[in-house]
């Protein structure tokens, strides 16, 4: 059965008709068009379809689109402010944290959520809260690198 | 040449002629300078026979367009999946041709815009195609100037170029710019003058650090991967799939999926598919389609592969050898006979194969996530019986390929679906169907027979490789009585060789080989008592093997540590695609549960030319964190033709708390022409890794990967 499930979407108040137990990462890739969160694996192993529902990280193949009813969702996409980079995006930008690309997106926005919990944190805690996001380039060295960085960045502007 | 022979593995037959002419080119393009530039002796080119029928261009292979802005735009078939191309090559071009790197643009795997090329793998791309690429920019440099003499009326001698800009070196007022001779000029020429490549001296761009040009794409979620693309119209498709490979479907009812609103089902012969315009509910029609295959009797599985694969090799064949066997084993006071394996790994990239494909008439535009644009070009041709120059492979961002998207599978299939359906399709494989059709980097078996003096002086070396193919196998140690066989070369292997598809994978054949061949000296070097880093250097005359291990062992602080601590210490080294690489590892292997942690690697590569240092810095870093995965978890289970891991579960890639300390040394070789960047530093990491194992528990590890289960096991029998 459709229903109208209405949330925010990067900052913009969004309504839509659809089954409730469609996954979001349909509804934001097809219905939305924000291709930036990425299928990597459907069934929670891998990060790739990370978004931001009321500031932490949640996988969206696996969220039924009618349990962000009412919520804040941000996607990649949401995290540029106007043409000005996210700390983490620059970060990712000037330590190379990336090669294919792929994960990227669920990268920083997994990375975005962490430290919000852990604003100042260790090598070893960016590792654990890292962990079950995939990146096949191996460009995990970097990765930690940049979210190390970027948290220095953030609490600068805090 | 060795590395051609690499290359031409990945060749399939192709039937179709294409033509490619000036004229098709000029069609494309609006105003400014076209530069065709005959790139000669281009060995991925010119060697292959079986390229043969397909015609290429005879006088150029390579196409730069000087715009009416100035800005230098090349095309080549080559494709960014990650390793660093779209910044590496455009920096090579932007030197060459003197302009500043922002004013290039790189127009890639466009198979109607950029001329044919074979793909993108096997570390070619800055090796070959790269220092190709140089010398075309060369001549459009050249070309320019001449162009710029005609339009100034000053002598070419008498100009010099500054970043876009020629002009007079006597009076620097007299000057014009690649723009404004772009504005005037709708030519296509070349020099007929010789001309050279820039030396080291004068770089601007070439052996510097640059950011990718990528990123900020990237960062931002504007990058567009193949499923990115939306049409209007366009439906998602899921295909129905077997069980197993080669498995019959018996009985097929697709009644209950019939009744999804919206849903389109194509039923053909050997392709059955579920069409709708959200993915989601076409995956949930195709779970609604009922099937009953029949249930072939099982032969096969992860276990009994290896004799399998040893009772159906084929005939060898001799790819290096010298002295004689019989001597070697006279000569020799200890020898070793020992056999290595190594699983099915699979290539596992973020993005699972993907193509879309819009039919319109009897022309086909396809954007596909493929290392391999032209070959699906004449794949889509085939299969849909049209002209190839009605068929044009677009290649986004390409989510990783590491060898394994090489076959084009899924770009034949949204093709087909959307010539039947009469719609743009997009064809996603899950994660399920990217594991299952994967082809694999094949399970592979080394045997070994060595033999040493009493002093560890290496006076028989007998190498016998199956599967994993040529690539790595030639040692390089100063052997007197030595050769290498290999039996099949075919990495994909004949019929009945392998359960499923296998083919090349990040280095291909070279980290089984360099596995093999690098733990067989360690253990030779046990034996000896001599530690096992001063037992290489006694066995090798090769001063650029010498240097690289040298410069390892200073970086890392190797020192001669006794087995049996639970802390080990292990080392590496290959020739691969002409880098010297050598690696050195610190691991903690706990001896009850079997698991090992690796803390440090240092690893140092003289890969001649570097164009961007921080660029190779990354491949490096990414190879090494690859290639835990084969040493210690990746190994494909299967049962029969049925593949048992579908999803990161129960397959296992590395993951952040895997990450050892990473120290990575490029030696300084300007003047040596850039090798391979993308592939040597993984080959080293099963041996590596099982090294220093050795060197933690006593124990040797003679299969890859080296899981905690295996480990315990190995214990056990010691
Ligand atoms: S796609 Fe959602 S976790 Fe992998
Ligand atoms: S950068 Fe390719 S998967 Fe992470």
């Amino acid at each position: 059965m459709k229903k109208r499930i209405t949330f925010n979407l990067n900052g913009k108040p969004v309504a839509i008709d659809a089954e409730g137990e469609r996954k979001l990462i349909w509804v934001l890739r097809v219905d939305f068009g924000l291709t930036g969160t990425k299928y990597g694996c459907g069934e929670s192993f891998c990060g790739a379809c990370t978004v931001i529902v009321n500031g932490y990280a949640e996988r969206s193949c696996q969220l039924n689109i009618q349990n962000v009813q009412d919520k804040d969702v941000i996607t990649i996409e949401g995290l540029l402010n106007g043409d000005k980079l996210h700390p983490l995006q620059k970060a990712f930008m000037d330590n190379d944290a990336l090669q294919c690309g792929y994960c990227t997106p669920g990268m920083i926005l997994n990375a975005f959520s962490f430290l919000n919990k852990h604003p100042d944190p260790s090598i070893q805690e960016i590792k654990t809260g890292m962990e079950n996001n995939l990146c096949r380039c191996g460009a995990h060295k970097r990765i930690i690198e940049a979210v190390q960085s970027a948290s220095k960045e953030m609490k600068g502007v805090h | 040449m060795e590395k051609n022979k690499n290359v031409t593995e990945e060749i399939i037959e192709l039937k179709d002629v294409n033509k490619f002419t000036r004229r098709s080119f000029i069609k494309l393009t609006g105003g400014g300078i076209l530069l065709y530039l005959t790139i000669g002796n281009l060995p991925l080119y010119s060697q292959d026979e079986r390229r043969i029928q397909h015609e290429m261009p005879t006088d150029f292979n390579a196409y730069l367009k000087i715009g009416t802005d100035g800005r230098v735009t090349c095309y080549t078939g080559k494709i960014e999946m990650g390793q660093g191309v779209i910044t590496s090559l455009a920096q090579m071009l932007a030197d060459e041709i003197d302009v500043a790197l922002e004013n290039v643009d790189m127009v890639m795997g466009d198979t109607d815009l950029c001329p044919w090329d074979m793909g993108t793998f096997g570390s070619m791309s800055t090796h070959v195609f790269g220092a190709e690429l140089r010398k075309a920019g060369a001549k459009a440099r050249r070309t320019l100037l001449e162009i710029g003499a005609e339009y100034l009326k000053v002598p070419e001698e008498n100009l010099e170029i500054n970043n876009g800009v020629i002009f007079n070196s006597k009076n620097k007022n007299v000057k014009v710019s690649y723009a404004e001779l772009a504005k005037e000029n709708k030519i296509d020429r070349e020099t007929k003058s010789e001309t050279s490549i820039k030396i080291p001296s004068e770089f601007n761009t070439i052996n510097r650090n640059f950011k990718r040009r990528d990123a900020f794409e990237k960062v931002t979620g504007k990058a567009k991967y193949s499923a990115d693309i939306q049409l209007p119209d366009m439906l998602y498709a899921k295909i129905l799939r077997p069980p197993a490979h080669n498995v019959k479907l018996l009985e097929v009812d697709t009644s209950e999926a019939q009744n999804v609103d919206g849903v389109q089902i194509i039923k053909e012969s050997d392709i059955i598919a579920v069409l709708h315009k959200y993915p989601d509910v076409a995956e949930s029609a195709l779970s609604k389609i009922k099937t009953k295959y029949d249930n072939p009797e099982i032969k096969l599985d992860d276990k009994n592969i290896f004799e399998h694969l040893l009772n159906v090799a084929p005939e060898g064949k001799v790819v290096a050898n010298d002295g004689d066997i019989k001597t070697g084993e006279q000569n020799s006071k200890f020898i070793f006979d020992e056999t290595y394996y190594n699983d099915y790994v699979a290539h596992s990239p973020m993005e699972p194969h993907t193509a879309v494909a819009s039919v319109e008439n009897d022309k086909v535009t396809v954007w596909a996530s493929t290392q391999t644009p032209f070959r699906a070009k004449d794949e889509v041709a085939n299969a849909l019986d049209f002209k190839p120059e009605n068929v044009r492979i677009i290649t986004p961002f390409v989510g990783g390929g590491f060898g394994g998207k090489s076959r084009n599978l899924q770009v034949v299939e949204a093709a087909r679906l959307s010539k039947i359906c009469g719609k743009p399709v997009q064809v996603a494989w899950t994660r399920k169907e990217e594991f299952f059709y994967d082809s694999f980097r094949p399970a592979a078996i080394v045997k070994i027979r060595s033999g040493i003096s009493d002093a560890g002086k290496i006076n028989l070396w007998d190498y016998n490789v199956y599967y994993a193919g040529e690539r790595g196998s030639k040692q390089f140690y100063n052997i007197p009585n030595h050769q290498t066989v290999v039996y099949s070369s075919n990495l994909t292997g004949v019929a009945g060789t392998h359960p499923f598809a296998t083919g090349p994978w990040r280095a291909p054949g070279a980290n089984t080989n360099t596995f093999a061949r690098e733990s067989q000296i360690d253990n030779m070097a046990a034996k000896a008592g001599i530690d096992p880093l001063e037992f290489r250097l006694q066995n090798l005359s090769d001063n650029k093997m010498i240097r690289v291990l040298n410069t390892a062992a200073d970086a890392f602080g190797w020192k001669t540590h006794n087995t049996g601590s639970g802390k080990g210490y292990g080392l590496s080294c290959a020739i691969e695609v002409g880098t010297y690489v050598a690696s050195m590892a610190e691991v903690d292997v706990d001896k009850l549960t079997g698991k090992v942690k690796v803390n440090r690697i240092v690893c140092v590569q003289d890969m001649g030319l570097v164009i961007n240092p921080e660029g190779a810095t990354m491949q490096i870093e990414g190879g090494i964190t690859m290639g835990l995965g084969y040493a210690l978890s990746e190994g494909l289970h299967f049962k029969g033709e049925e593949v048992l891991d579908l999803n990161y579960d129960t397959y296992n890639i590395p993951r952040f708390s895997w990450l050892p300390e990473i120290k990575t040394i490029i030696l300084d070789n300007k003047d040596s022409e850039p090798l391979g960047g993308g592939e040597p530093a993984i080959v080293n990491i099963g041996a590596l890794i099982a090294n220093a194992i050795y060197n933690a528990m006593g124990i040797r590890m003679f299969i890859l990967p080296m899981t905690p289960e295996r480990i315990k096991e190995a214990a056990k029998k010691e």
